[in-house]
C-alpha cells in the first residue's frame, strides 16, 4: 500500500509544478494556454542538454528557460500588444509541441543521465510516511517544496495578496500603486518557469528519454486541474494527486480484461472534472454556502480571478 | 491604399520571417533549405498520386476552417473543434460498419451521420455555454478529450480488430462504404463537398441576414439584443454550424481517407484549421488557398522525413512559426498605427 | 509613504492647500477638461460639482495619478508634484475614494485593508482597522468577504484604509450613490471631523443638495471647464444658473391634442441597484411627449428600460394600447412597436465594425434570407440623404461623429412607431444636430408617436415637453405640467428642494 501511495506521489510531481505554475500567472490575471506544448518543448529540451552536457542541473535549467521564454513572449503578446492571450497561447502550444518533435528526432532512444535517487537518511525510516514521503529523488522533493511555497507565498505574504489582487481587480490594484502589468510579466515568467521544470522532471524523471509526444496531454490535463482546483493551491494539488491516483489505478486495472473501457475513461477524468466544476460555480447555493462558511469558502470557491484573460488599461 | 500595402507588407513579412526560421533550422538540422523546401513541393504536388493525398488532406482541413469562421464570426473560440470532427468521424464510422444497403445509400446516410454528429457535439458546447456559463473554450477542450477518449474505448474495446485489440486501429469497413475515388485516392465527393462547405459559407456569411446577424453578434452582443437579434439563439446556431462542418469533415477523414477508425481520426486538422483561420484574418475567401498551402506543407514534409532523415514536425514548426508571426505582426502595426493617431492629435 | 495613525494628524506638518493650475486632457476630439484650475484650502470642505460629463471625473483622476494630463501643473503647499501614477499621488498623501469604491469582492475585510500597504503584522493591522472604524462609528467583519458589504460600508473600509496609510488629501467621487441615508449620515459626520482635523476634503457630486448641506466651498465645472466658486452658503439658483448655463427663454410647444391612450403603466414597482420605483401610474397619449428630469442615476434610465422591457417589475402593469405587455420582454415589445434607444451609442446602440448599410439592414428585422445588397446600398443612400447623415454606405459606425451617430440610430427606427424611449437624445451633440433630432421627432410625433425621453438639459425638457416627470433620490418627486413650470422652479426639484 505505501509502495502504491509512493508511485502515486512520484507520478504526481510533475503535474504539481505545472500546475502551480498555472496557478499563479492565472492568478495573476494571465492564461498560459501554451502549457502542453511548453511542457513538451522543455522535456526534450531538458534531456537533450542533460545529455549533452552530462549534467543534470544544466538540463533543468535549460528546460526552465525554453519555457519561461515562450511564457514572456505571451505576456507580452498580451500586454504591450494587447493580443488575445488565447490566440497567441494555442498558436504558441501547437508550434512548441512541432518544434519539439523536430529538434528532438536527434535524441530519441538516447540513454542520458537522469535524476538521482535521494531518500533522505532518518526520515526514510519512518514507517509508512518514510516510505510515502521520503524515499523520493529530487525532483519529487522539489515538488513538496514547490506546493508549500506557492501556498504560502499567495496566502501568507503580502506580494502574494497583491498578485491575487492583480488578477481579481487590475483596476483597484493599480489604484493601490501596484505595478500591474510589470507583475503580471514577473509572475507569468515565474510560472512558466515553473512548467519547464515540469517537462524536465518528466524526461529526466519519469521516463528517462525523449520521444515524440511524450508528454501527451499533460499540459491540457494540468490545465483542467487548475480550474478544478478553484485556482486554490492545496485544491489544485489534490487534484494532482487524485489523477496520480488514478492513472496507478489505471494501470493496475489495465490486464483486467473486463475492465478496458474504465481505464480509458480515467485520462478524460479531469475534463469531465473541470466541466462539472465550471457548471457549478454557476449555481447561487454554491456561492451562499460559501459566504457562510469563511473557512470552507476560501476552499471551495471555483470563481477564476475576475480579471484573468483582460487586458489592462489605464485610460 | 497605405493601409492596403501596410497589410500586405506585415503579411510579407510575417511569412520572410517565418521562411529564415524554418531554413535555420534546416540548416542547423544539417538538411539544406532549398532541398527541403523542392521536396514539400514534390512531395505534395509533384505528381498526380501526391496530388491526390494533398486533396484529401485539404478536404477536412478546410471544411473544419469554414465551421470555425462561422463561430469565429459570432465572437466564439470554438476549440472544441477537434472533437467534433472526431464525433463526426464515430458517426459516419457507425453507419459504415451497421448499415447494410447499396453502397450509395451508406455512403450518404454516413456523410449525413458525419454531418449530425459533429452537430450535436458542437451544440453540447454552445449549450454548456448559453446555458451553464461554462466558457466555451474550456468547455471545448473538455469535450475535444471526451471525445477522444472515446474513440480510443470504441478502437479497442467493442469495435476492435477481430482477434486482437490494437490502437492502430478497427477493422477496415466494408468497401460499399467506401468513397467512390479515381484512382487510388481521390475522392471527387469529397473534394466537391469541401467546395460546397467553404462556398457555403462563404455566401451565408456574405449574402445572408442570419451572416450578419451573426457578425453582429459577435461584435457586440449588447447592441445586438437591442436591435431585436437573439443572441442566445445565434450563439448556438454557430456552434451547431461550426459543428455540423467539422463533423463532415471527419465522416470524410473515416470513409474517404482512413476507411477505417484509427485514434488520431481527426488527423489534428480541428487545431490545423484555427491556425488556418487565424492566419486568414478570419476571411472565408482565404482559407482555401490557406488550407491548402497548409496541407501542401503537411503532406509534402513526410518526404523529407523518408529522403532526408528529418522529423516530418518541420511542416508543423513552418505552419506554428507563420501564423505566430503573423499575429504578432499584426499586434505591432496595430500598436504603431495607435501611437501615430494619438500623436496626430496631440 | 509613511503610515502615520489618524489620531497625531494635527494642524503641524499639514498642507495648507492644493492647487490645481490650467489642467488639459482630451480624449480624441473630446476636451475633458480645458483650462480647469481649483484652489482648495485645508480644513475646508471643498465641493467641486457639476452636471455628469463636465469633467470632474477627469480632473479627479488626474489629481490621483491614474491618468496623467496634457498640460498643467499641481502643487501641494506650494509644492509643484508630477503624479504619473497612483503610486506617486499615494506618496503625496492624496488618496482617491471612487464612486464604485475598489475593492477586490471575494477577499477578506482585512485583506482589503492591508493590500497595497507597507508591511505590517497581521495582528496590528487587525487592530488599526478596528481603532479607526471606532472613530468614526463604522463597524467591520475583518473577516468577512468585502462582497457581503454594503456600498456604504465598502465606502467606510475605503476611508479608513487611505487614512491609514497618511492620506492628507481625501478626494470623493460621487460618494452618495446607493448608500443609505443613515451611512450618509455617518459620512458626513467623519468627512466633518476629519476637515476639523486639518485633511484637504474634495467632495465631488452632481447632487446639489449635498453640496449645500455639507460643503463650505463650492468650485461649479461645466463642459470641461470651471465656470465659478463660491462660499457656501449661496441661492440655490446661484448655483443652478452655473450647473446648467443660462436658461434660455421657453417657446412653447402648439397645445397638444389628446390622442388615444398609448403606453399605460399602472402601480408599477420596480428596482435596479440603486433605485426604486414604487407604485407608478403614467398614462401617455399619442402624440405626446413626455420629459423625464433629474440628476443621474434618480430613476430615469430604470423607468425608461422598465417600460422597454429590459428590467421586469415586481408588481404592476405595463400596457400598449390597452395590451397587456407586462409579462412580454424585450424583443417582444419591440415587436409591438415600443422602440428604446440607450444613451451609449457605441455601447449599446450601434456597432463598431459595421456599416452604415449593414446597420440598416439589421434594423429592418426582414425576415427575408438573403440580404439583397444592391437595393440594401441604394437604400443606405436615400436614408443618408434624408437624413443628413456625414457618412457614405460604408461608412462604419465608429468613424462617425456624435452628431451622426445619433442621426444614424434615429433613421434605423421604423416610420411608424408607438411608443418611442430615448435616454439623453442630443447628449454630447453640437446644437445644429441637437435642433435635427427634434426636429425628427416632432415629425414622428405630429405622426402619432409617443415620445418619452431622459435628459440633464433643463432647455430642452421645457421646450419640448407635454409633460415633466421629476425624480430624485431613485423615486418620482413630481409630474409637472411643462407649460406652467419654469427652469427655476425645475430646477429646485431637480435638486430635491421644492419651492413653496
Amino acid at each position: 500500500m505505501d509502495a502504491t501511495l509512493a508511485t502515486i506521489v512520484a507520478a504526481a510531481a510533475q503535474l504539481i509544478y505545472a500546475t502551480m505554475g498555472e496557478t499563479i500567472a492565472e492568478k495573476a490575471g494571465v492564461i498560459n494556454l501554451s502549457l502542453d506544448g511548453s511542457i513538451m518543448l522543455s522535456a526534450m529540451a531538458g534531456f537533450a542538454i542533460t545529455y549533452i552536457t552530462g549534467s543534470v542541473i544544466v538540463g533543468f535549467v535549460a528546460a526552465t528557460m525554453v519555457s519561461a521564454v515562450i511564457a514572456a513572449l505571451i505576456a507580452f503578446a498580451s500586454i504591450e500588444l494587447k493580443l488575445n492571450q488565447i490566440a497567441v497561447g494555442f498558436v504558441l502550444t501547437l508550434l512548441a509541441t512541432e518544434l519539439s518533435s523536430f529538434i528532438g528526432t536527434a535524441y530519441v532512444g538516447a540513454r542520458g543521465t537522469s535524476v538521482p535517487h535521494l531518500a533522505i537518511p532518518l526520515l526514510e525510516d519512518i514507517p509508512f510516511l518514510g516510505t510515502v514521503l521520503f524515499s523520493h529523488n529530487l525532483s519529487v522533493y522539489g515538488s513538496f517544496v514547490v506546493l508549500i511555497a506557492t501556498y504560502l507565498f499567495l496566502y501568507r505574504t503580502r506580494r502574494g495578496l497583491e498578485l491575487q489582487g492583480i488578477g481579481e481587480r487590475p483596476e483597484a490594484a493599480f489604484a493601490r500603486g501596484i505595478a500591474v502589468n510589470k507583475l503580471r510579466y514577473l509572475y507569468t515568467v515565474i510560472g512558466g518557469a515553473l512548467v519547464g521544470l515540469a517537462g524536465a522532471a518528466y524526461s529526466l524523471d519519469v521516463m528517462f528519454g525523449w520521444r515524440e509526444n511524450l508528454t501527451l496531454n499533460f499540459g491540457w490535463i494540468a490545465l483542467a486541474i487548475v480550474i478544478f482546483g478553484g485556482w486554490h493551491p492545496m485544491r489544485v494539488a489534490f487534484g494532482c494527486y487524485l489523477f496520480g491516483a488514478l492513472q496507478v489505478v489505471a494501470l493496475k486495472l489495465q490486464p483486467v480484461e473486463a475492465l478496458q473501457g474504465v481505464s480509458q475513461i480515467l485520462p478524460i477524468m479531469p475534463f469531465v472534472l473541470m466541466i462539472f466544476t465550471l457548471l457549478v460555480v454557476y449555481l447561487d447555493w454554491f456561492k451562499e454556502f460559501g459566504d457562510r462558511h469563511p473557512a470552507w469558502r476560501k476552499l471551495l470557491s471555483s470563481e477564476p480571478p475576475a480579471g484573468i484573460g483582460r487586458v489592462f488599461e489605464r485610460e | 491604399m497605405r493601409g492596403v500595402w501596410g497589410r500586405v507588407g506585415s503579411k510579407t513579412a510575417a511569412v520572410g520571417l517565418a521562411l529564415i526560421v524554418t531554413a535555420v533550422l534546416l540548416l542547423a538540422s544539417g538538411a539544406s533549405p532549398i532541398e527541403s523546401f523542392r521536396l514539400i513541393w514534390q512531395g505534395s504536388v509533384g505528381n498526380g498520386d501526391k496530388l491526390a493525398d494533398t486533396f484529401m488532406a485539404w478536404v477536412p482541413l478546410v471544411l473544419a476552417a469554414a465551421g470555425l469562421v462561422v463561430t469565429f464570426s459570432a465572437g466564439l473560440w470554438n476549440i472544441g473543434v477537434e472533437g467534433q470532427v472526431v464525433m463526426g468521424a464515430i458517426a459516419a464510422a457507425w453507419v459504415a460498419r451497421e448499415l447494410h444497403a447499396p453502397s450509395a445509400a451508406i455512403i450518404t446516410v454516413a456523410l449525413v451521420a458525419g454531418i449530425v454528429g459533429g452537430l450535436l457535439w458542437g451544440l453540447l458546447a454552445g449549450a454548456l455555454k448559453v446555458y451553464g456559463k461554462v466558457n466555451e473554450i474550456f468547455g471545448g477542450l473538455g469535450l475535444d478529450f471526451v471525445a477522444t477518449g472515446l474513440v480510443v474505448y470504441l478502437v479497442i474495446g467493442p469495435w476492435k480488430r477481430s482477434g486482437i485489440a490494437s490502437t492502430s486501429g478497427t477493422d477496415p469497413f466494408p468497401t460499399e462504404a467506401w468513397l467512390p475515388t479515381i484512382g487510388d485516392k481521390l475522392a471527387p465527393i469529397a473534394v466537391l463537398l469541401a467546395v460546397l462547405g467553404v462556398v457555403g459559407v462563404y455566401l451565408l456569411m456574405r449574402g445572408t441576414f442570419f451572416g450578419l446577424r451573426l457578425k453582429a453578434v459577435g461584435a457586440n452582443p449588447a447592441s445586438a439584443h437591442i436591435m431585436g437579434i437573439s443572441t442566445r439563439r445565434h450563439l448556438l446556431a454557430a456552434m451547431a454550424i461550426g459543428g455540423a462542418l467539422a463533423g463532415l469533415g471527419g465522416a470524410v477523414q473515416a470513409i474517404g481517407f482512413q476507411h477505417k477508425l484509427v485514434p488520431a481520426i481527426s488527423g489534428g486538422y480541428g487545431f490545423l484549421g484555427i491556425l488556418v483561420v487565424l492566419l486568414a484574418g478570419y476571411r472565408a475567401s482565404l482559407i482555401a488557398p490557406i488550407a491548402f498551402f497548409f496541407v501542401m506543407i503537411s503532406v509534402g514534409s513526410t518526404q523529407l522525413s523518408l529522403r532526408l532523415g528529418l522529423n516530418s514536425a518541420v511542416g508543423g514548426v513552418v505552419q506554428g512559426t507563420l501564423v505566430l508571426l503573423t499575429v504578432l505582426v499584426g499586434g505591432w502595426q496595430i500598436k504603431r498605427s495607435r501611437l501615430k493617431a494619438r500623436l496626430a492629435e496631440d | 509613504m509613511r503610515v502615520q495613525p489618524a489620531e497625531t494628524i494635527s494642524t503641524l506638518g499639514q498642507p495648507m492647500s492644493l492647487e490645481l493650475r490650467d489642467i488639459h486632457k482630451h480624449f480624441g476630439a473630446v476636451r475633458a477638461n480645458d483650462g480647469v484650475t481649483l484652489r482648495v484650502e485645508a480644513g475646508e470642505l471643498h465641493g467641486l460639482l457639476g452636471e455628469n460629463g463636465a469633467g470632474k471625473s477627469t480632473l479627479m483622476k488626474v489629481l490621483s495619478g491614474f491618468i496623467e494630463p496634457d498640460s498643467g501643473a499641481i502643487a501641494l503647499d506650494g509644492t509643484p508634484l508630477t503624479l504619473r501614477s497612483p503610486r506617486d499621488a499615494i506618496a503625496a498623501g492624496i488618496g482617491m475614494l471612487h464612486q464604485d469604491p475598489l475593492v477586490f469582492l471575494p477577499f477578506s475585510v482585512l485583506d482589503n485593508f492591508v493590500l497595497g500597504s507597507p508591511p505590517t503584522d497581521r495582528d496590528v493591522a487587525r487592530a488599526e482597522l478596528a481603532r479607526l472604524a471606532r472613530q468614526f462609528g463604522f463597524a467591520f467583519d475583518a473577516d468577512a468577504p468585502a462582497r457581503s458589504l454594503t456600498v456604504g460600508e465598502r465606502q467606510q473600509l475605503e476611508i479608513v484604509r487611505l487614512l491609514w496609510l497618511g492620506a492628507r488629501v481625501l478626494i470623493l467621487d460621487e460618494p452618495t450613490t446607493g448608500i443609505s441615508a443613515m451611512q450618509q449620515a455617518m459620512l458626513f459626520d467623519a468627512l466633518r471631523t476629519l476637515a476639523g482635523q486639518g485633511m484637504i476634503v474634495i467632495f465631488v457630486s452632481h447632487k446639489l443638495e449635498e453640496i449645500e448641506t455639507l460643503c463650505d466651498r463650492v468650485t461649479v465645472m461645466r463642459r470641461g471647464r470651471t465656470v465659478g466658486e463660491a462660499t457656501l452658503p449661496v441661492p440655490i439658483t446661484r448655483l443652478v444658473d452655473m450647473m446648467f448655463g443660462e436658461a434660455v427663454s421657453v417657446t412653447g410647444r402648439p397645445a397638444l391634442t389628446r390622442g388615444q391612450v398609448t403606453l399605460q403603466l399602472e402601480g408599477v414597482v420596480v428596482a435596479d441597484r440603486l433605485t426604486a420605483l414604487e407604485g407608478l401610474d403614467l398614462s401617455a397619449t399619442a402624440g405626446e411627449v413626455i420629459g423625464l428630469a433629474g440628476l443621474e442615476g434618480s430613476g430615469q434610465r430604470t423607468l425608461l428600460r422598465t417600460c422597454a422591457g429590459l428590467l421586469r417589475p415586481t408588481a404592476g402593469s405595463i400596457s400598449l394600447s390597452g395590451q397587456d405587455l407586462t409579462d412580454r420582454g424585450y424583443h417582444q415589445r419591440l415587436a409591438a412597436g415600443i422602440h428604446y434607444l440607450p444613451a451609449g451609442r457605441l455601447e449599446e446602440g450601434l456597432i463598431r465594425g459595421l456599416t452604415i448599410t449593414e446597420h440598416f439592414q439589421l434594423a429592418s428585422g426582414s425576415k427575408r434570407f438573403l440580404v439583397p445588397w444592391d437595393e440594401a446600398r441604394r437604400d443606405a443612400e436615400a436614408r443618408i440623404a434624408e437624413h443628413s447623415i456625414k457618412g457614405t454606405v460604408d461608412s462604419t459606425a465608429e468613424a462617425l461623429s456624435g452628431g451622426n451617430q445619433q442621426r444614424l440610430l434615429l433613421a434605423m427606427v421604423p416610420e411608424e412607431v408607438k411608443v418611442l424611449l430615448m435616454e439623453h437624445p442630443t447628449r454630447g451633440l453640437d446644437i445644429a444636430s441637437a435642433d435635427w433630432v427634434w426636429g425628427q421627432l416632432i415629425g414622428r410625433v405630429e405622426r402619432g408617436t409617443t415620445v418619452m425621453f431622459a435628459s440633464a438639459d433643463l432647455d430642452e425638457l421645457l421646450r419640448y415637453s407635454d409633460r415633466i416627470v421629476v425624480f430624485f433620490g431613485g423615486r418620482v418627486l413630481e409630474v409637472l405640467d411643462a407649460a406652467a413650470t419654469d427652469s427655476d422652479r425645475l430646477g429646485h426639484l431637480i435638486g430635491g428642494r421644492d419651492v413653496a
